[in-house]
This record gives structure tokens, sequence and C-alpha cells, in this order.
């Protein structure tokens, strides 16, 4: 076990990955020469060569659709997308293409392939560069979707993607690559699938993922210290497929949930979970369900729009309150 | 009008044939009317095909190869096995060339189980990993990117050789003012790949003739801001199509060296069954009448020697009852059942898979 950042954890996974399986191989814009827009691939050029981690022009159809034949035919591709915006250039390959070609033709052809790319505001990146988009990958039989919090993650789920037979989108987050926490060493592979309950509680539950996770763990410990309050932290890990029992099972726990998302509000990944969770445990609900997103504009650059429009810890702790304060909680 | 091809280095097969001709295009007489026998097979299962259409037997759209089965039989004689196809949604031909057992073909486009895609795919989406066809693909240009990759993976294998592998991959004539297309041949020119871009270009996209859709309508000369050289080839002549993509080939194969063949034909019916091809006049659909490349090769055939009348008959009674126990086998062939609908969600089993039906509980007890 070792403290290391998120961004450490991606970069000697790809590594180790690239020397356990010779099929496995990197390909993106910038990722060689460069290094990568944000260094993940820093050095792995020169240790690996051009033939295995593969610069691209900027044409991000061409190369994502060229990892799904190199796929098909058996190769491993890793593709780095510079950030989740661009992906919409791609989105035809990557919905009416990787995800569709292992069913629409009878299972005669897996494609093994990921796509890492990172999302996330607060970065003042303004509108176009400042997304949250994952739902619309999320919503696409035939696709994984990983989103990993914690470095550990990081390093299980990437190790998994890559020897996923599927085609993985594996999301990551501008905000988490300075991220550090322990990452168990050696082969270490997590399940896709599966949430992790990161902090166990009794009178609440929250829900999230991906940079969001880490902020409602730090909301959780807060308020089990200041508080006393005991909220569970449900980290979903996987938005597809997505581990509803673990959802229903803590919420069955604690009768109140609130689910911490920085995709907008309408349509997200939240209103998935509360339709789950009043589902699957209606009885045990003391109030309604709520959740904490993105307000519904195109991020501003000016920091204090940028600050007011994303969701933190702030508007959670108010919100957790507030379903405590409903069901006349005693704090 | 096409440059010269080169000459098939293939000498001409002995024969025990007693015509005074010895055939054509370096071939020998068995061997041109065994390409008969091929076109003419594709045009009856295409003809049947449409009549199938129209008694509901076949859903979805349906695309014909119709008058380009000279095209279809000339570029996959040239092919070895090894070769990849990708191809697009007008594909019957082109599986059937690739000697898939047509009576497979028509099943998909059935939807039945023994159809070469299980019947998940129908008429648009053909795939058999034995014949190395990667797929007919409905999303037009959609092909493109994934063919380029898969020459990316032969050239991740090796170098070129007389002995690797070429990818292959058919486009419309519409499909050239398409983005995919341009990333890719910009993709496969840098990174050297083997791999035949070959446009059919049978001067409609859908009702859109190409001069109003191309800015430069010679589609063989559009991989010129990439290096990437082009040869245009009359897509009625099956010797001749089948001549330009041994070159193709050789290029990828042995040079790794990506080029452009354009095959220039007539679409001798509308864009699917369903279209009535309003858009053409009388005349212009008797012109096509008279271009088309069956009664041209056949014609061929007799003037040569390489065949005559009563050869081509039998042929012809041969390719009909083969046709209909085609129909027949797919017709008999069984309807998928709903308790496959989940069989290929994903290619390996994964932790809380969706399963539900319409209608079924989120949560399973």
């Amino acid at each position: 076990m070792a403290v290391i950042t998120y961004r450490q954890a991606l970069h000697d996974t790809l590594r180790s990955e690239l020397i356990r399986d010779p099929n496995v191989f990197l390909m993106g814009e910038e990722i060689g020469v460069f290094e990568g827009s944000y260094k993940i691939t820093a050095g792995l050029l020169t240790e690996f060569g051009p033939e295995r981690v593969r610069d691209t022009p900027i044409a991000e159809e061409g190369f994502v659709g060229a990892a799904i034949g190199a796929a098909m035919l058996g190769l491993r591709p890793v593709v780095e997308i510079m950030t989740i915006n661009f992906s919409i250039l791609a989105m035809d390959q990557i919905v009416n293409h990787a995800a569709k070609i292992h069913a629409m033709f009878g299972g005669q052809s897996k494609v093994p392939m990921v796509i890492r790319t990172p999302g996330g505001g607060g970065q003042q990146l303004a509108a176009t560069h400042s997304q949250n988009i994952e739902v619309w990958y999320a919503h696409v039989p035939g696709l994984k979707v990983v989103v990993p919090a914690t470095p550990a993650d990081a390093k299980g789920l990437l190790a998994a993607s890559i020897r996923d037979d599927d085609p993985v989108m594996f999301i990551e987050n501008l905000a988490l690559y300075n991220t550090k926490g322990n990452v168990p060493d050696g082969d270490y592979v997590t399940e896709i699938g599966k949430a992790a309950v990161t902090k166990e509680g009794t009178d609440i539950t929250i829900v999230s993922y991906s940079r969001m996770a880490a902020v409602a763990l730090d909301v959780a410990k807060r308020l089990q210290d200041d508080e006393g309050v005991s909220a569970e932290v449900v980290d979903l890990r996987s938005l597809r497929p997505l581990d509803r029992a673990t959802i229903v099972n803590s919420v069955k726990k604690t009768g109140r949930a609130v689910v911490l998302e920085e995709d907008w509000l309408s349509y997200g990944v939240g209103a998935e979970i509360a339709a789950t969770i009043q589902e699957g445990a209606f009885d045990y609900l003391d109030a309604p369900v709520r959740r904490v997103a993105a307000a519904e504009v195109p991020l501003p650059y000016a920091k204090p729009l940028e600050l007011a429009a994303l969701p933190d810890a702030t508007a959670l702790v108010k919100v957790i309150h507030e379903t405590l304060d409903a069901t006349r909680f005693r704090r | 009008m096409p440059p010269a091809q080169k000459k098939s280095a293939a000498p001409a097969k002995k024969t025990s044939a007693a015509k005074a001709s010895s055939g054509f295009g370096g071939e020998s007489p068995e061997q041109l009317r065994a390409y008969y026998r091929e076109m003419q097979l594709i045009r009856r299962f295409e003809e049947r095909s449409a009549e199938m259409y129209q008694r509901a037997k076949i859903g979805g759209y349906c695309h014909l190869n119709l008058g380009e089965e000279a095209t279809v039989v000339g570029l996959m004689s040239a092919m070895a096995p090894r070769d990849y196809l990708f191809t697009t949604y007008r594909e019957h031909g082109y599986a059937i060339a690739r000697g898939i057992e047509p009576g497979r073909v028509m099943a998909e486009l059935f939807g039945r189980t023994t159809g070469v895609s299980k019947g998940w795919g129908g008429s648009m989406h053909l795939f058999d990993v034995e014949a190395r066809l990667l797929g007919g693909y409905g999303i037009v240009g959609g092909q493109i990117p994934p063919a380029t990759g898969a020459a990316l993976a032969i050239a991740y294998r090796g170098p070129g050789g007389p002995d690797t592998e070429v990818v292959v991959c058919q486009l419309g004539d519409a499909t050239t003012n398409i983005g995919a297309w341009h990333e890719s041949l910009n993709l496969a020119a840098i990174w050297k790949l083997p791999i035949v871009y070959v446009v059919i270009n049978n001067r409609l996209g859908m009702g859109t003739p190409v001069e109003k859709a191309a800015g430069e309508p010679d589609l063989y000369k559009r991989g010129c801001a990439y290096r990437i050289p082009g040869v245009r080839v009359d897509g009625n002549d099956p010797i001749a199509c089948r001549d330009a993509m041994k070159e193709a080939l050789r290029l990828a194969r042995e040079e790794r060296q990506p080029s452009i063949l354009e095959a220039v034909s007539w679409r001798l019916r509308g864009h699917s069954v369903v279209d009535p091809a309003k858009y053409r006049s009388k005349e212009e659909v008797q012109r096509l009448h008279d271009l088309d490349p069956l009664t041209a090769y056949r014609k061929r055939l007799i003037d040569t020697g390489a065949a005559d009348a009563a050869q081509l008959a039998a042929i012809d009674d041969e390719v009909e009852a083969q046709v209909s126990a085609v129909v027949e086998f797919a017709d008999n062939s069984p309807h998928p059942t709903p308790d496959q609908l989940f069989a290929h969600a994903y290619a390996t089993p994964v932790a809380n898979a969706p399963r539900e039906l319409p209608g079924d509980p989120l949560l399973r007890a």
C-alpha cells in the first residue's frame, strides 16, 4: 500500500498493463511526445515506443473508430480523449458502433477497448470544456461506464477496464488528478458494476460518484464529527451497469437519501438513482429523495458564476439538514 | 475515365472445353462462366429479396445490389480469404461473393436464428467471422474508421509482404462527403495502413446526383489531399474490377500504400426496395436497362465463345433452383425466442447487468 495521486495511479496502471499484455496499446492526441495534456502518459512513449503509445491527429471520430476496428481484430486499445467534451465528436463511433457491434452482429465480435477521458468543471474552462455528460453514455446498452473517485479505484477499475472484453468509458475528473490516497501494491483489479460503501452510517444515505463522491465522503465525516449525524456514503463507481441493490439496501437502513452529482439536474444520474430508491425502498423512506446537482446553464467562465453553478459541500450540507429536519431528526 | 489497368498475372487455366476462344481477361472460359453464375446468383437473390420484402417476409430497410453484380463479383474475386471486408448496408451480394452460404444471408434478412448475425442485424448488418466479412453498417460512413483501425491492427502486428492481410473498406459515392472518411484517409496515409477504400459510385446518393453533392465529383481523386492515389474503373466490367482490385490489394499488402478504387456502375432500382425512383425519367430507365451488366457480360461470353446460350441457360436454371432453396431454407428457419434477448448484451458476464423486460420490477427479489 502506498499513498499516491490519482494521476500516478492511472499512469502506473497504464504502464503495468502495457508490460503485461502486448496487445494493449495507447492512442490519443498528444499522449506521446507531449506526454498527455494532463501528463497521465508521461514517459510511456520513451519506454514503449510509438507503435504502442501512438500520437493521433485531432480526429476524434477517426481515431476512436480506429480503436474499435483494432479491438475487433483482437488488440486492446486504450484511447485518451483529451476531455469528455471532445468525445461528442466521436459520438457516432461510440454509440452507434462500439456499443452495438457485439450484439448487432449476433455476438460474433468483441470490442475490447477503453476510452479514458476526464470530465468536470471548476477549472474556469467555460461552457464547452467543463461538462459532465457521462450520463449520455450511461444511457446506452452495450457500453460500460466507470467513474472512479479515488486513486485506488483509478487503479483497480482501469486494470479491469483494459482487461474487459466490452467497450468501457472510463471517466476521470480534472479536479481529481492531484488528489492522493492509499493504493494497493501489485496486481489489483476492481470488479466493474459494483458500488462501494465508503462510509457506513445509519441516519442518511449520500449517493454519489467521481469527484462528488470524494466531496460526499468529506461531508459525511465532518457531519459525524461535528454534529453526530451518521451518514452512509455510496460511491457508485460504475454508472452502467448500476449497482441498484447496494443503493436500495443502504436506504432501507437509513430511511433518507440525497444524491450528489456534478452533472445537470434534469435527466441526470440522480434522476435514475431517485427512481431506483422510490421503487426499491418506498416503504422505508422517511423523506423525499433530494438531488444536489449543477445549475442548468452552460457553465460560465467568471469564478463567482462558476462557483454558483457547481454543486459543493455547502449545498450538500444544506440539503442533508433539510432532509433530516423534515423528519424531525434530532441533531 | 480509368487509366489502363494492369493485366492479371494469372495465366489462363487449362480447360477441356472445345471452344475456339480461350476466354478473355486472362481467364479460362470455365472461370468466366463461374463469374457469370455468381453475378446471376446475386441478381436472382436480390430479385427474390425484393419479392420477399413486398410479401413482408423481410422487415426494416432493404437495399439491393441490382446493377452492381459485375462490381461485386469482380472485386470479391480479387480478395484473398485472409483479407477483411467492411461494407455498407447494400451488401447482400458482397456476403454471397465472400463465400457465405446464401441461405444464411437470406435467413438474416428474414430475421431467423440461422442468419449470419443470428437475426440481430437484418439486411443492413451482415457479419461473418469465418468469411472475414466484418460487417455491413447501417450508418453511412460508420464502417470507415473501424475498417481503418482493423488495418492498423494488421500493421501493429508486422510489416507488409505478399502473405499479409489487407482490409477492404467499401463505401458509396455519397459517403465520400463524410468527415469520417477524410479523417480515416489521413490516418491511413500517415500510418501507412494496408487498406483499400472502394468507392461504389452508382451516381446517386439516394436521389442526389454525385455532381450536386461532391465538390470533386471524380471521386477517385478525393484522396489527393492525403497523397492517397486513386483509380477509376468501369463497374460494369467484372474483369476490369478484378484487375484494378488486384493492383490496389498488392499496393496495400506489399507496399502498405492505401489507395482508392472507384467503381462506376448504375443502380438499376431505387435506393431501397420501397423507393419507386420517380426522380428518373423513362429515357433514363431505358438507358439503364441497356447498360445492365449481366446482359452485357452474357453477350460478351457468347461473342467471345466463352459460353454458348445452352450453357448459360443451364446456369440460369441451376441458380433459379438454388435461390428457391435459399428462400425455402430461410422461411423454414426458426425465429429467435425472447429468452435470447440479453444473450449478447455483453461479451462476458458483468455484475448487475440489467435484464428487465418492459414492465418488470427494477429489483429482483
